[in-house]
Formats: structure tokens, sequence, C-alpha cells
């Protein structure tokens, strides 16, 4: 890592969710931090990945509830902040881009009104600068009739070209931190290729900080810096993305095996055994 | 023997009437072999779920030849028809009426056709996909999208058909559940000498399951290749090549810098 | 896969608890099966305190409907002319007693017989024909859904109380004919909710999947989507049923419905109106009884709205 400054910092995360049986617990006190860098964390459904994604802006729904000792972004915990306060940091300074697009984007206003809006309102800039601002983030993103696109309505937008323009509006204000939470999993792989070119770059040429969450081992660790694995809310290993292949834990090194791999056939995948112990051990503190 | 279990032959499927017509499907041939393995690869518009709805006598709106063991099908299907193919669709979640037992879901391919023997059989398709007993009573909302892929891999085998049409069977499911899915699939071919024909956007999936795999695009088989040839990477086509290299994970040389 | 919940039934099946075993994961039969789910159901509806009020309501109407000789302290329609518009509380009459003298209590007691026979008419009738419209105008679409559809328009297009009182007037009065008549009005809302449910099933993957298995339109429709439709049908009527109550007292109120000396609430009240300034319980009394009853049927239904939501019924 080049840069040394941490960016955000979670300790001891807790999301709990009341249920008729009981409570459920989605995180069960995970610490990481992440700097300017490409962060993955990686796990199945249910292991609390995009819980915590959703923590680090305190977005949980009640009754869900969330606890942390410490989220403090840039020095600053943010769980001292007042709900006023945290919408300034949402889409101003920590962005997140969800799974699907046409879940994120209002219907029946045009693509080009809903971004040049969010800029607006964390910026104040005037109408004109705002669409100025829009049509070169369009532009950025790499859509090449800007001005088609910011005059079109969402359902009129392909689902590569919808999350393209997601990540435009999310990165229209400059944020720090992006949270993208399985950004590509709903489009087609090399569709999908492309939007993760588009971000890399765009990450890297801001010098922002990405967290980046998936399902996808394969995917995470040709794409990021350094990769958080979860399971059963808990962090159970944290490895430089290059050394994933050498990952200890046996959640890690069984779920690389499952994957089936085109230039190494066998008869049969190895499956996954899960031992009761892991969701009893210790979560691994991922500071860095 | 050499004749085809199943044959394609120039299939066209339209969607839509008058002048607002789309063709979906555009001339796709092709054989599958008694006890093989076919895989249909493209993204999602290529057609190929169309292909196989097409086969199954879900969609009507199609020309050109279907062919299972010889035997020319009409868009409309006999009873008996069913007994011969059956299909495993995408989305567990989705495939499984929400207020019916496993036991009815089960049973109800049996009561359809006048099969006896309920009991015995509902219990032995369960133990056959590795659920137990234990699950015979339980709403698919007891079950995780694993299991229910298990009960929906047994109602299709209810019928004891020969055919078996997998539409992307796993997407729905976690990488470790994918593996045992896939285990299950290709034990249960090898036991009952089943021929597959499988759809996925999955390259990984399709070469670990399929001898022979298509690549559609667009409604049209771009390439045919074998999986000796896909794990050598010897794909001819452009498409198949970035297929095959978005398949393997991110890798910024390839894919920075080029616009969609 | 979670292989490590599976246990054998015959070691989880004997010497439990009745809850225990309502309460179980692994349903040993389908009666069980059914019994759980009912269960989980009823557990839901005693979380829902005012669902539950509105339950513990229709009760009450029901038990006053088959009790109604043991509750009643008078004969309904024995008339004392002496005792007439006794006010509420005084000789025995608690709720006081109408201008022919008939105790107001005992004739509210078995009209509950009337309002709950209305009740449940028109619940198996107009409920039942606009599910059959609607499913199959829904899933057979074409030329089939745009007629049935269209007649369903038609009625719909009517003010009920304006339709109900022209098949009455053209039937003949009385209580069969108004039964005969609500349902006739009551059905289109059905037909189109049943339909627009339908629309959203039909092209699921497991209505394709009982259709590969050679399932004909019948079968479909009857086995796979009348249970889906059903919540929201039940949900519906539950809230409708305050509005046929209310439909059948006006009935009862311009003299088209229940005859004297029926003791019909809607006629009770129409009896009453004439004295309503200065013996008001005479047309109050049957009014009370109108709105509880419709607050019961408004409560529960509100309540199972969220207790039959397929969405919320996650375990």
């Amino acid at each position: 890592m080049s840069e040394q400054e941490t960016l955000l910092r979670v300790e001891d995360l807790w999301v709990r969710f009341p249920t008729r049986n009981g409570i459920v617990e989605a995180v069960r006190g995970i610490s990481f931090a992440v700097g300017r860098e490409r962060v993955g964390i990686v796990g199945e459904s249910g292991s609390g990945k995009s819980m915590t994604g959703r923590s680090i802006l305190r977005l949980i729904r009640p009754p869900g509830q969330m606890t942390a000792k410490e989220i403090s972004f840039k020095g600053d915990n943010l769980l001292d902040y007042s709900e006023r306060q945290m919408r300034d940091v949402r889409g101003h300074k920590i962005s997140m881009v969800m799974q699907d697009p046409k879940f994120s984007l209002n219907p029946v206003m045009t693509v080009g009104k809903q971004i040049s809006e969010a800029y607006r309102l964390h910026s104040g800039a005037s109408r004109g600068d705002a669409k100025r601002k829009a049509l070169e983030m369009l532009e950025a993103v790499q859509i090449r009739e800007p001005e088609r696109v910011y005059n079109s309505y969402p359902h009129e937008v392909s689902g590569g070209m919808g999350q393209r323009i997601m990540i435009a509006m999310m990165l229209i204000p400059d944020p720090d931190l992006l949270i993208a939470d399985e950004p590509t999993s709903a489009l087609d792989v090399t569709v999908q290729m492309r939007v993760l070119a588009i971000m890399d770059k765009l990450v890297k040429d801001r010098g922002m900080g990405l967290i980046f969450i998936s399902h996808d081992l394969q995917l995470v660790s040709s794409f990021c810096d350094r990769v958080i694995i979860m399971y059963g809310g808990k962090i159970v290993e944290t490895c430089k993305a290059s050394e994933l292949h050498n990952a200890k834990h046996p959640y890690t090194r069984g779920l690389l095996a499952a994957l089936p791999q085109i230039d190494d056939p066998k008869a049969k995948l190895a499956v996954l055994d899960r031992d009761p112990v892991w969701r009893d051990q210790e979560s691994v503190v991922a500071y860095d | 023997m050499n004749q085809p279990m199943l044959e394609v032959a120039n299939l066209n499927v339209y969607f839509g009437e008058g002048g607002d017509i789309f063709q979906a499907v555009d001339s796709v041939s092709f054989k599958v072999k008694k006890g093989g393995s076919y895989g249909l690869v493209g993204e999602s518009g290529s057609g190929k779920s169309t292909v196989l709805r097409a086969i199954s006598g879900l969609i009507a709106d199609w020309d050109g030849r279907i062919c299972v063991e010889g035997e020319v099908l009409e868009p409309k299907r006999e009873k008996a028809f069913y007994r011969k193919m059956q299909m495993v669709f995408q989305d567990p979640y989705a495939s499984l009426h929400p207020r019916h037992t496993v036991d009815r879901i089960l049973s109800e391919p049996l009561g359809l056709h006048g099969i006896g023997d309920v009991e015995t059989r509902v219990l032995k398709a369960l133990d056959d996909v590795g659920l137990g007993k234990a699950f015979r009573f339980r709403y698919p909302h007891q079950l995780s999208g694993g299991q229910r892929q298990r009960v929906a891999v047994a109602r299709a085998l209810m019928l004891e058909p020969q055919i078996l049409l997998l539409d992307e069977p796993t997407s729905a499911l976690d990488v470790s559940v994918q593996a045992e899915v896939l285990n299950l699939l290709s034990d249960l071919r090898t036991e009952r000498n089943l021929t597959y024909l499988m759809v996925t956007h999955d390259l990984a999936v399709v070469a670990h399951m399929c001898e022979e795999i298509a690549v559609m695009s667009h409604g049209k088989v771009v390439e045919v290749m074998s999986v000796e040839q896909m794990r050598r990477s010897e794909p001819k086509e452009a498409y198949t090549r970035e297929l095959l290299m978005a398949s393997k994970g991110y890798d910024p040389e390839f894919f920075a810098g080029e616009a969609v | 896969m979670n292989l490590d919940t599976q246990q054998s039934p015959e070691t989880a099946a004997p010497k439990q608890s009745l809850k225990a075993w309502l309460n179980s994961d692994v349903p040993a039969s389908r009666f069980q099966a059914n019994m759980v789910q009912l269960y989980s159901g009823w557990l839901k509806l005693v979380a829902n305190p005012l669902a539950f009020l509105g339950f513990l309501i229709l009760v009450g109407l029901l038990a006053s409907a088959v009790f109604a000789p043991w509750l009643a302290t008078a004969d309904p329609v024995a008339q004392d002319l002496a005792a007439r518009l006794t006010p509420p509380g005084t000789d025995g009459f608690i709720l006081g007693s109408d201008e022919l003298g008939r105790d107001i209590y005992s004739r509210i007691i078995y009209g509950s017989r009337i309002t709950l026979l209305i009740v449940t008419l028109v619940a198996v009738t107009a409920p039942v024909f606009g599910l059959l419209v609607g499913t199959f105008a829904g899933y057979l679409g074409g030329w089939a859904d745009e007629v049935l559809m269209r007649v369903t328009d038609v009625f719909l297009a009517f003010p009920k109380l304006v339709l109900a009182l022209a098949f009455v007037a053209a039937l003949g009065a009385g209580i069969e004919n108004a039964i005969l008549a609500i349902s006739i009005t009551a059905w289109p809302p059905y037909a189109r909710i049943a339909r627009a449910e339908t629309l959203t099933i039909r092209n699921s993957d497991f209505i394709s999947a009982v259709r590969l298995q050679g399932a004909g339109t019948l079968h479909i429709i009857v086995r796979h989507i009348w249970p889906l439709c059903l919540s929201s049908i039940i949900v519906r009527m539950t809230l409708d049923m305050a509005g046929i109550i209310l439909t059948a007292a006006g009935l009862g109120f311009l003299g088209l419905g229940a005859q004297p000396p029926m003791p019909e609430w809607g006629a009770m009240i129409s009896a009453g109106r004439k004295f309503i300034l200065d013996q008001w319980w005479v047309a109050t009394m049957p009014g009370l009884a109108i709105f509880i009853v419709s607050l019961g049927f408004n409560l529960l239904g509100d309540g199972l709205r969220d207790i039959l939501d397929p969405k919320k019924s996650k375990s």
C-alpha cells in the first residue's frame, strides 16, 4: 500500500435482528479498516457482508440494530453524528452502489435530472453547472451519447448502462470512499468486466477507497488489493488478493476448491464441509 | 444405433405478432447423443433459454424441426411426452409452489400420470437427491436454496425422463452449494444414463458438465466446440474469446479502455 | 447443505408436548404440516391485539347466534303494548323496548342469526364466483379475458345499493332475495383481484414446471392458482363484510330486505327512526350492534392482511 492513510476504521461491529424465534446476529463483532485502496469483502449469502456495507452508512432499518465501538471516517466517529450529519456523509463523502440499478433509480425522473439533482444537493451548484458536470460524468463512465442518455428514463437504458449511470451518480460528488455491493452481479460477464474497468480507472484516478462486496471469490481476487472473507457474520480470514490462493482457513480453501475451473477438469467438485467450530472462532481483525 | 437422443434443426422462435415481431432464435441446429451432455452458453438475450423453452413445449411459436429419438415434435405436446423430457429451472425460489409441501410437489406428477406407489416413489426420490424423509412435509420457505434445487431436481425425475433440460440450474446458488448440486447432477446422469441439455452463462460450469458446447449470441449459434477445445483456449470467434477471458476474472489489460 | 438439521422422525415424534408438535420444523405427516401452518397463523393473530379483538367480536356474534334462545330474555316477536317504548334498564328490558313493546335486547340477539346468515351466504357465493371468473379470465387471456372482464366492468359500473335495489324490486322483497341481490353486486371486485393475482402468477416458474408435468388448464387453476389468490380474497372479503352488513341493513331500512316481524337490525333502525328524538334507544341499539360487528370484521380484515401476506411469512 503506497497510501498509509486510514479512511475508515470499524471496530467491533454487530448487527442484530429480532425475530419471532429470538435474535438473529447478522454481523458478529467484526473489525476492519480501509485506506485509499480496493478492499473486497467476500462471503456467501447470509455471511453478513451486505449488512456490513450498510452499517457503515448507518442504513440498517429498524427493527435491525447496529452497534459498534467505533465507525470512524477520517478520524470522525460516525456513530456520534446526528441523522442530519449522516445525510451529508451519504453520497457526499461515502457513496454506495447497489446490485440492481433498476431499483436504485427513480423510474419517473430522467437519468440526467437524477444525477444533477444529486450533485446540486451536496454542492449547491446552479442548474447549468450541475448539468455540465453530469454530462462530464456520463462521459467519464464511457457513455457514448451523454446528451441522449441524460434525457432518457431509467427503463430506456440497458442493465450495463444503468449500472454505469449509478456509478456516475455516486461519483459525481467526489466521495472519498465508494461502497459497491455486488455492483455487477446482475450484469452479463462481458458487460460486467467493462463496468469494472471503468470503476477501476475512476477509483485509481481519484485516489478513492473502495469497498467491493461480492460473492465471487475469483472476481474479487482479480480486482481488489486486499480481501476480507466473511462467514457466519465474522471475518474468518484476510489477505492480499494476490495471496488468496495460499489462503489458510479451511472455509476459504473449501470455497476455492468448490469452484469449477475451465483449465483444471475434475470428475467431482470438492464439497465444502462446514465445520461448526468456524462459527465460534474469534473474528479476525482486518486493520491492514 | 447412432440416432441422436435430441435433434434440433433450423429452429426459429418469434415473439410478438403482426408488425411488432421479434426473432429471438435464428436457425439454431444441434444434436445431442444419448447419454450425452450438451451446453448452450450465452449472455442474457442470446436466446439460449428460449431454445430450451421451445424444446420443452412452453413456447409454441416456433418453426424448424425438433426430434426426440427420431420422433418429430409438434409445438403442442401429448401428455406422454412429458415422461420423456423434464426441466429444472434457474431460480429454486420461484420454481416451487410456495403453498405446497415437498410431498405434494413430488407426488403431483405421479398423480397427473396415474402412477401408483406414490409413497415409496416420493421417499426414494428424496433419498436420491440427498434429502431425507424428514424433508417430506416441509414447505419451500423452510428450505435453503440448495435444498430447494434438490427438490426441483427430484420433481423433474419423478416421471423418470430420459432427457433433462437444465436452465442455469446453479446460477442462483452460492458457490459451495453449486458444487453440491453439480455433483448431484453428474451422479444422476451416470446412474440413469440421462441426456442433458444445459443452458448457462458460466463457462466454467459448462466446461465441468458438458462434452460439447455451443456459444450463442443474438439468437444465433456463433461457435460450436468440444470441451477439450475450450480447455485449450482455442476458440475461433472473438466473442467466445471474450467470454473465456471474462470467466477467468478481471484482467485490466484486456478490458480497460474498451467502450461499450 | 444443511443436512445436519435432518433428524429421523422416529426419534422426534413420540412423547412430545402438543406445543412442540405444533412448532415442529420437521412435520412427520401431511396432517401435522397443515396443523403447524395453522398454528403459526394463530400465533400471529394472537400477537396482533386489534385483529384479535376483531376475531373475538366475531366469535361473540357466532355465539349469540348459536345460543340465542339461552341468551335472550324474552321472545323477540312477543308484543306487549302496555310496555311499549320502555327506556333501557327498566322492567327487565335491558336495552329498552320498541314501539310494540318487544324486548330490543332479545331482538338484537336473535337478529345476529339473520346477520350471520347474510354474511355466510354472501361469503360463500360472491367471492367464489369472483374467483372463478377472475382466475379463468387471467389464466386463459385473449378473448375469454375480454368477455369476462367487460361483463365485470358492467356490474362494477352500477352503484352497489342501486343495483341491489333493482334486483330486489324485480325479485320481490324478502331476506333471501336481499342476499341474492347483494351477492350479485358484490362479486366483481373479487374477480378483479383474482385476475390481477393470476396475471402475476401465471408466468412464474412453478406454473411452467407443472405445465411440463402435463397438467391441464383446470388442474393448474384449481390446484395452483386458487390457493395463492385465496389470501387476498379472504382479506378483501372480511373488509367487505362491514359493507355487506350495511347494505343488508340498508335494504332492511328501505323495507326491501327482511320483512316484519323478523328482528333484522336494519329494519329495526328503520322502525326506530320515528322515535329517534324522544326514544333514542329504539334506533340506536341495533345501530350499535351493526357498528360493533362491522368494526370486528374490519379489524380482523386488517390483521389478516398482515398475517396472510406471504412476503412476511418467512420463518
